[in-house]
């Protein structure tokens, strides 16, 4: 037997059992997440707002963070995409090929896509403290929207980067200036890319935590003012986890499920509109 | 008139997307000064060197030892990487060099709904599967009593949040590898397990060590799934049935009364600020790496 397939069959073995391994790992997080969520889900949980001693095990449910979750991922995506959207125009449409400030802008935030979310929230902490602001809806928009503005604008840059330069030439060439051409040609070629760019980064607002653990603080009922405190899913699975109580706990895994089965519909759903509008973009 | 409109227009937007790329790019050095302004209270009274090497945290004596969060951090990220490397780039081999078309396919969509997954679900996930394991099996196998609340814990969970950064940093790597290298080698005579061992690997290992780069400094940054499962002790742990207690873990854990106790604002943020700085080292270190690698490539 020839030693080198030998040595060859060893690794090819090892190369499958990982990634089976990985594979299976994903396969065993969302079953557990399944099986321990799903008998804890009750009507309760998701229409209601945590009555007096919920978290010891009273009445009530987490519509306050569900709703809360939303505005504020909704909110942040939103900023973000005001920052991003004009960003990634001007790496696309106004910056000069290799200009350093175009390099350098990149650079930034894929550096900036690697910091903590811990360190987003220590920021927006100190940006709150600057501006003489409580811990507010407001207050996480912001963090939040710092935190997702790398993860939408790279998103976005990669498909604004994939529209043939054939087009845009031929649109200049039409006399049309960089603002009509980016908006009617860059922006409508990459529309389906784009919309993934922001659901993607929705689905990253909604499931983190440790930002909005300094800035939004927590409170039992639906925000009705950006100056108010604003519950989060993340955090009140993290609370309801807290808890010596079992039954809470048992509320802990509901609402996992409850965040992972919106974020995969989210993710998913995101994924299907990139393949599904696809076609209607010249390539 | 309308000519001199539109370009005026255009004139207008390039000024406001340029003013706005130039203000995001500078976010980062926005957040250095951010921290550090906050953390100047604490410096001017004690050198930084003695805050990161002492091992007394007791706040409400205006003690603030940073070094056994530190050392919990390095070893929880230090499991989690010698977990997660090994799995990691075998899997990015597979799927670059062996795996048939449709495996790909399917299987990149899927490791990428792992890097979807927040951060607060694995940490259930953690206790619910990893703690009691090590609790009932692991700690028992090794003759140690344990609540299952470890190094080890934080170090698996972990690693399974690195698995997709790695894979996907390792796969864009071995395929900017050009295809004509591998077809000399494997013209030669060689195998192709030879030909990955001696030409791809060799190509790749700058890239490789980028992947490795960034998975650390999410390791190191990685805050809610770690707090659940690494049991949060301010001691230095001596082995990885010890519990530990990251960082990251202290600055989420004590946001609640740290504009209660005098200072203790001021050394949170310190800590952010340390976490920054150690984040970006690997950041720009990996992110330049790979750069190169891409230039070469083109």
């Amino acid at each position: 037997m020839d030693r080198r397939k030998v040595e060859e069959g060893i690794f090819k073995f090892l190369m499958l059992a990982s990634a089976f391994i990985i594979l299976a790992l994903l396969a065993l997080i969302v079953t557990t997440v399944i099986v321990k969520g799903l008998p804890a889900m009750s009507f309760a949980m998701i229409t209601q707002t945590p009555k007096g001693g919920y978290y010891l095990g009273k009445e009530g449910g987490i519509l306050n963070a569900i709703i809360g979750s939303l505005y504020l991922a909704g909110g942040a995506t939103l900023l973000a995409f005001l920052i991003g959207l004009p960003v990634v125009l001007y790496l696309n449409a106004y910056a000069r090929r290799g200009s350093l400030l175009a390099t350098f802008t990149r650079f930034s935030f894929d550096v900036l896509w690697g910091v903590p979310s811990i360190v987003y929230g220590a920021f927006g902490f100190t940006l709150m403290l600057f501006f003489g602001l409580g811990s507010s809806l407001l207050g996480g928009i912001i963090t939040v929207a710092l935190l997702i503005l790398p993860v939408m604008t790279r998103a976005m840059d990669e498909v604004l980067r994939l529209v043939p330069a054939e087009l845009t030439e031929a649109s200049y060439a039409l006399g049309a200036t960089r603002l009509e051409t980016s908006l009617k040609v860059l922006v409508r070629q990459a529309l389906p890319g784009i919309a993934t760019a922001v659901m993607l980064a929705f689905g990253r607002g909604i499931g983190d935590a440790a930002s909005v653990l300094f800035t939004a603080g927590f409170s039992d009922s639906v925000p009705c003012s950006l100056f108010r405190p604003a519950a989060t899913l993340p955090l009140a699975i993290f609370f309801q986890m807290g808890t010596p109580f079992p039954e809470v706990q048992e509320r802990a895994y509901a609402s996992a499920f409850i965040l992972t089965a919106l974020i995969l519909v989210i993710s998913i759903a995101a994924r299907l509109l990139a393949g599904k509008y696809a076609r209607h973009v010249v390539r | 008139m309308t000519r001199t409109r539109r370009v005026f227009k255009d004139k207008c937007a390039r000024i406001v997307t340029q003013a706005l790329s130039v203000g995001a790019s500078l976010l980062v050095f926005l957040m250095l000064l951010a921290l550090y302004q906050r953390s100047r209270p604490i410096l001017a009274l004690h050198p930084l060197m003695s805050l990161l090497c002492s091992r007394a945290w007791q706040p409400l004596r205006g003690l603030f030892g940073f070094l056994p969060f530190i050392m919990g951090t390095l070893w929880v990220t230090g499991v989690a990487i010698a977990i997660a490397v090994p799995l990691s780039l075998l899997t990015a081999i597979y799927l670059s060099e062996y795996a048939p078309r449709t495996v790909r396919e399917w299987t990149s969509p899927l490791i990428d709904l792992l890097a979807g997954i927040p951060s607060v679900v694995y940490g259930i996930w953690g206790v619910l599967v990893i703690v009691p394991m090590i609790k009932n099996h692991i700690a028992p196998f090794f003759g140690v009593i344990s609540t299952g609340y470890t190094v080890l814990a934080g170090g698996i969970v972990l690693a399974i949040m690195v698995f997709p950064i790695i894979i996907h940093v390792a796969t864009e790597v071995f395929r900017s590898v050009p295809s004509e290298i591998r077809e000399a080698s494997l013209a030669l005579g060689a195998t192709k397990w030879q030909t990955v061992k001696h030409v791809v690997m060799r190509r790749s290992l700058p890239g490789i060590i980028a992947a490795i780069g960034l998975g650390v400094s999410r390791a190191f940054g990685e805050t809610m799934a770690v707090l659940m499962v690494a049991g949060n002790v301010a001691k230095i742990p001596s082995s990885v049935l010890d519990p530990a207690y990251p960082l990251p873990a202290l600055i989420a854990n004590n946001y609640g009364e740290m504009l209660s106790i005098p200072l203790y604002d001021s050394a949170l943020l310190l800590a952010s600020l340390v976490l920054l700085m150690v984040v970006l080292l690997f950041n720009l270190f990996s992110r330049i790496i790979l750069m190169r690698v891409e230039g070469g490539m083109h």
